[in-house]
């Protein structure tokens, strides 16, 4: 499945959930929220393999 | 996961209070939220009239929509620092939500006042961008406030904000700050108007959220020189500590309130006076503000632009 995050896509492969997702590419779930299907998702959202992921950071700064 | 509340599908898991909410209830909880923040800390009184600093991103223009929404008349104002391709975007995305609340916005072009955008201005006044930008930002607001009439300014200061700033003045114990930060800063008639964080409950993750599930159309990419910021490093610290402790946020926050309430009673304050110049609030004779552009040659005339909604005859405060 094709997951998109900071402007790049990533292809990742047997990911059962989003917390899984998030655990592999290494990206803390307090910061970032995870869009399947241009819908928002908890961790246990189970993944198919026709999904499309979209991961925004939500942090602001200055 | 299942929402807590009518045990639909949930969208967001919030750790911190042990539960999960769908998008309906989500919106309702965070609304809710900010009411009883305004109501528990006395952040609002009914003469107050309010004007929401709106900068285009999540946490300012959410909040400008929630006020409205629970019936606070608030109308907007934005400061255009003159970031090439950042601050006309920003402005954008302000005058379509001021559209959409049938508010308007007082709008303050740093280029037209002083000449100058906020890159060229921190470089002449030897500061860096970020503490130039804070500086004429706190004078700005208070001024536009006083000079249309307001009394308060409202900020969207969101959870993440407040503790990331609150932990760099720990870290360096920068005690001038340390106990000064509150949620609410009062008025000084004539002089200084009252500063409120409505959003000082919510965190960033929540924030976005609400923007999102609310169809609420802001800035995603961050000011270009915030990059590097420490507030940023402080904020993956605090969410990395939250990951594996949810609440600690909230309990960090929370406590220091408490602590500070205990501390404020025994400190004396110092005397304010203001400025010679503008009135505004300072512990000598001319402010922060005007002493820094006398000093570095800076002219400019202190107006605002005001942009009222499309098609719609606004709502009269």
């Amino acid at each position: 499945m094709t997951v998109e995050f900071d402007g790049k896509k990533i292809n990742v492969e047997k990911i059962t959930t989003v917390l899984k997702l998030l655990e592999k590419l290494s990206i803390n779930r307090e910061a970032h929220l995870v869009f399947v299907n241009s819908k928002l998702v908890t961790e246990d959202y189970k993944l198919k393999d026709d999904d499309e992921i979209k991961i925004i950071r939500v942090v602001s700064g200055g | 996961m299942k929402c807590k509340v009518c045990g639909g599908n949930a969208v967001i898991s919030l750790r911190a209070y042990n539960s999960a909410l769908c998008a309906k209830d989500f919106v309702s909880f965070l609304e809710n939220r900010v009411l009883k923040t305004i109501k528990k800390y006395g952040l609002i009184e009914d003469k107050d009239k309010l004007l929401v600093a709106v900068s285009g991103g999540k946490d300012s223009l959410s909040l400008w929509h929630i006020l409205n929404k629970l019936g606070f008349n608030a109308d907007g104002m934005y400061i255009d620092l003159g970031i090439e391709g950042y601050s006309d975007l920003s402005l954008e995305k302000v005058k379509k939500m001021s559209d959409v609340l049938k508010r308007p916005v007082y709008i303050f072009h740093l280029r037209d006042a002083l000449g100058k955008g906020i890159e060229v201005i921190s470089k002449r006044i030897k500061r860096t961008t970020c503490s130039a930008c804070g500086m004429i930002k706190r004078y700005i607001m208070n001024r536009v406030c006083l000079d249309k009439g307001f009394n308060v300014i409202v900020t969207g200061h969101n959870l993440d904000d407040e503790t990331s700033a609150l932990m760099g003045n720990l870290l360096y114990w920068k005690e001038e700050y340390l106990w000064k930060k509150e949620m609410v800063l009062d008025e000084e008639e004539g002089h200084l108007s009252k500063k409120i964080k409505p959003l000082f409950l919510c965190s960033e993750r929540e924030m976005a959220a609400y923007a999102v599930l609310c169809g609420i159309d802001y800035v995603y990419d961050e000011c270009p020189f915030s990059i590097g910021a420490k507030s940023l490093f402080y904020k993956e610290m605090l969410n990395k500590v939250e990951d594996k402790s949810p609440g600690t946020k909230l309990q960090f926050l929370k406590g220091y309130l408490k602590f500070t309430r205990e501390i404020k009673k025994e400190k004396n304050l110092k005397e304010m006076r203001y400025c010679i110049n503008c009135g505004y609030p300072t512990l000598s004779e001319i402010c922060n503000f005007c002493r820094i552009m006398e000093k570095y040659g800076i002219k400019g005339n202190i107006i605002f632009d005001e942009y009222r909604p499309k098609d719609e005859e606004f709502q009269h405060r």
